[in-house]
């Protein structure tokens, strides 16, 4: 039970990390504020599942298509409606977070419902790890969302548009008398933003189904992880997506699986009693400001 | 030449400021008339209805003080995107009471009102030190998980909630309590914005290190706000119990949280009067589409952008400034 | 109070952010009545200094005693009401709001309410009054203008009127005379005297060497977040380590 647990422990927090990678990196570490980031999710999963069941386009294709998808979508959330509004954080949220509501319950009304909504897994079978059984997906999934942290991080601190994303959060005035174009950089960190979603989609979707209230669920969770890990801050979203996904499968495991949600709460609660910006936060808190 | 644009009160607005607005009929009426037109709209017209809009109107005032309590919320720069965490505790609360213990619309809806203000503060006091987008990803992240809390836990009547609750004795009763309620809130929230007490609220939403500065604990005033807030939503969530005979989950919805902030957005945020506005726009319309079932909140959504980007300083603030101020082109040298 | 308890005792204070020292083991102390100068180059660490005595930064070490009272990590509006109020170098007012309106805040502040016996009075004469002591003319009516409209020389009289309002004992003004002209540096100057002929503590931050040390009585130099130098100005400013902080070793 406890090899079970932990192993599954670990596939939990990868889901969780691959989760608010993507959020992470437009809002945390751009500053563009994203909350349609859940409906992109959802988006690519069931524009995948067009591509491949509707359109009979071959598997490869449509992930591509679709990660490719979620990427201009980003771009053009942020150059019809960002642009728009930016600076203003309140309105940059309430816009994403309509328009994000708006495509989300367009897919529930078109009747994007049921359980023949699924995405095919990459592999099938398992493996065994002592006397646990894991299947093919979820290993994949852990080490696509290793992959991506650690590439992140590297992108984010030793490449020129990595550092370019993170010095438009910091400080935008700045950053443009170095030469940066805040608005193309703002707008392909939520292209990446976006395509880090629907990366996040294709791989974890095929556990379940493509339900619109996995949207919502994604959003929350990368809330939850960013919130406790700091945001902004890649080793904070690991840190988090760990605590977060080993409490939740431990109390599914020991204690009974619908506790899961309070642990999450009480990890938030405990947090903003302790570090309210974040375990890992670069942000500075409400007082420090020079 | 070249022409610009200008914008100058019209001769009645600076005719009727302050006591001269006694001077004549013509000034009086002017400062009175959109004052009342809310009054005598709201308790005048309602009795007339057909049951079926009386029940649209009771749903319609609900989400506008639902929206005027966020309105509350942001004018002391608190950012709420889960106005349905003080409504399912109001709802949950009253609920309790008169499912477990008996008591009586009269008595369930002050003790929630109240003590659902407590609560709900209480649940976000560690948030208020911190920038207003943590505030704004708790409240979204709150009532979401409360649902699901319920849902797991099966306390409260669990995913079927508690029904058979008492109503109230008389349709139109429930109709002019909400009516009252609403149009207390809304003159009784304006007065306080535009006091000196408001001047600091607003002051900390602007720039509330400087309003540290001044001596003030904004701490002990965001508080105040947040429980003035909360309260009267929880208020909103306790009516709609009895209304509904019906306390559950769906309290914790999406709908409460997403429909006053597309009521404020629409009818302008700060202006208490702006989302009441708004919410009477958006709940009748939404009504008569709802036979397009999810449809709806599609419709709120691309209103949510539409009006964040293209008006946003919102219906009221537009037609204040038209009934007020005046246009014309001028020449500059 | 004895003559010999100092006023404000800052002692060994240090403060970093993220690895940078902005302020390292920077002690003083200022008596009643006196008007302290504190000068350096830009990024001194001066601002900093005067975050940390009124509570916007904690200090990673050191004390800051306030009339015998530790106020070491206190919050900003306890400080306030103790008796301590400051300038910000960045002068941010309410721009939508009248220029008197804006002096309502901290008249509202439970100092102001303590020190006139309960009640408030009427903040709207207070504050009128208060900006004609600074010099808002009576008859134009500048009081009444919103203050987003005003220069720069106003909304600096405005913030020192805003500090004013709070009836501190100890006045920090965080370079007050920055971007003003030398007449308008000479007309808030006498406001600053009335001050201290009212008994006030002042600490002034400022790059206007000239101007500040004809009214301070003793000078301060932080450079690089440390206290290099303290005495009266001319001996400050013949210090070779003051010389080689503000123009460089080459020159000195």
């Amino acid at each position: 039970m406890l090899l079970g647990t932990l192993v599954y422990g670990f596939i939990n927090s990868c889901i969780l990390a691959l989760i608010a990678l993507g959020f992470n990196l437009t809002f945390g570490i751009s500053g563009v504020a994203n909350f349609a980031y859940g409906a992109v999710y959802i988006f690519s999963g069931f524009l995948t599942w067009i591509f491949l069941n509707s359109l009979g386009v071959p598997y490869l294709l449509s992930v591509i298509i679709s990660i490719l998808c979620a990427a201009s979508v980003g771009l053009l959330v942020y150059y019809l409606i960002i642009l728009r509004v930016k600076g203003l954080s309140l309105s940059e949220v309430m816009a994403t977070f309509g328009l994000g509501l708006a495509i989300m319950e367009l897919f529930r009304y078109f009747d994007f419902v049921g359980f023949k909504y699924t995405l095919p897994v990459f592999f099938d079978g398992s493996i065994g790890i002592g006397d646990v059984y894991i299947d093919y997906q979820r290993l994949i999934i852990a080490l696509i969302a290793v992959g991506l942290t650690v590439g992140l991080y590297l992108f984010t601190h030793h490449t020129k548009i990595g550092l370019a994303f993170r010095a438009i959060a910091q400080d935008e005035r700045t950053a443009l008398t170095f030469g940066i174009d805040s608005d193309r950089i703002g707008a392909l960190s939520m292209a990446f933003g976006a395509g880090l979603a629907a990366i996040a989609a294709i791989v974890i979707l095929p556990l379940g189904t493509i339900a619109v209230e996995g949207g919502y669920e994604v959003l929350i969770n990368a809330l939850a992880v960013c919130i406790v890990g700091g945001l902004g801050s890649t080793v904070g979203i690991l840190v988090a997506s760990v605590l977060i996904g080993y409490a939740q499968t431990f109390t599914a495991n020991y204690l009974e699986p619908h506790w899961m949600m309070l642990v999450s709460l009480i990890a938030i609660a405990v947090v903003l009693v302790v570090k309210p910006s974040g375990l890992f936060s670069h942000q500075k808190e409400l007082e420090e400001r020079i | 030449m070249k022409r610009r644009k200008e914008r100058i009160d019209r001769g009645i607005k600076a005719r009727s400021e302050d006591i001269f607005a006694l001077s004549s009929y013509r000034e009086m009426l002017y400062l009175l008339v959109p004052r009342a037109i809310p009054v005598v709209g709201l308790l005048g017209a309602a009795p007339f209805l057909s049951p079926y809009w009386q029940e649209v109107f009771i749903s319609t005032a609900v989400y506008a003080l639902l929206a005027i309590s966020w309105d509350m919320l942001i004018s002391a720069g608190l950012v709420s995107l889960g106005q349905s965490l003080f409504y399912g505790i109001g709802s949950y609360i009253a609920g309790a009471l008169n499912y477990y213990w008996g008591w009586s619309p009269l008595f369930t809806l002050p003790v929630a009102t109240i003590g659902g203000g407590i609560l709900c503060t209480i649940m976000l006091l560690p948030v208020l030190r911190l920038r207003g987008i943590y505030f704004a990803m708790v409240t979204l992240v709150l009532p979401l998980m409360l649902m699901r809390l319920v849902e797991a836990t099966r306390i409260l009547g669990g995913t079927e909630g508690l029904t058979g609750l008492t109503p109230f004795p008389n349709p139109l009763m429930s109709l002019y309590v909400i009516q009252i309620a609403l149009l207390i809130a809304l003159f009784g929230f304006r007065r306080i914005i535009n006091s000196d007490y408001g001047l600091i609220v607003r002051g900390i939403s602007d720039n509330d290190r400087s309003v540290m500065s001044a001596g003030i604990n904004i701490y002990w005033y965001k508080t105040q706000v947040l429980f003035l807030g909360a309260s009267v939503g929880s208020f909103t969530g306790a009516f709609g119990t009895h209304v509904d005979m019906f306390a559950g989950m769906p309290g914790f919805a999406l709908d409460y949280a997403i429909m006053p902030v597309a009521a404020a957005v629409v009818g302008g945020m700060g202006t208490f009067a702006g989302p009441m506005i708004g919410a009477f726009i958006l709940v009748p319309l939404s009504e008569g589409l709802r036979a397009l079932g999810a449809l709806r909140i599609v419709f709120y959504g691309l209103f949510l952008v539409i009006f964040v980007v293209g008006l946003p300083e919102g219906l009221f603030s537009y037609m204040q400034r038209k009934y007020h101020q005046f246009e014309r082109w001028v020449h500059v040298e | 109070m004895s003559d010999t308890t100092p006023l404000l005792k800052v002692s060994n204070v240090s403060k970093s952010f993220g690895g940078v020292a902005a302020v390292y083991a920077v002690s003083f102390k200022l008596n009643e009545g006196e008007l302290l100068g504190i000068i350096g180059p830009n990024g001194s660490g001066k601002t900093t200094l005067v975050n940390l005595i009124t509570g916007f930064v904690k200090p990673d070490k050191g004390k800051i005693e306030y009339s015998g009272k530790n106020i070491t990590g206190w919050a900003p509006y306890k400080i306030v009401s103790l008796g301590i109020a400051r300038t910000f170098q960045m002068v941010r007012p309410f721009y939508q709001l009248p220029a008197f309106k804006n002096l309502i805040v901290p008249l509202y502040s439970p100092r102001v309410k303590k020190l006139a016996g309960g009640k408030y009075g009427d903040r709207d004469a207070v504050a009128l009054d208060l900006l004609e002591e600074v010099g808002f003319e009576r008859d134009a009516h500048v009081s009444y203008k919103v203050a987003g409209s005003l220069p720069q020389g106003y909304l600096k009289r405005l913030e020192l009127a805003k500090n004013m309002a709070l009836r501190p004992d100890l006045v920090i003004l965080d370079e007050l005379f920055s971007g003003l002209s030398l007449a308008e540096v000479a007309s808030i100057v006498p406001i600053i005297e009335k001050l201290r002929f009212q008994g006030k503590t002042i600490i002034m931050i400022e790059h206007r060497l000239k101007e500040l040390f004809r009214i301070a009585d003793r000078v301060m130099v932080l450079n690089y977040g440390e206290k290099i130098a303290e005495g009266s100005g001319k001996a400050v400013m013949e210090s070779e380590s003051v010389k080689k902080a503000y123009l460089g070793s080459e020159t000195a």
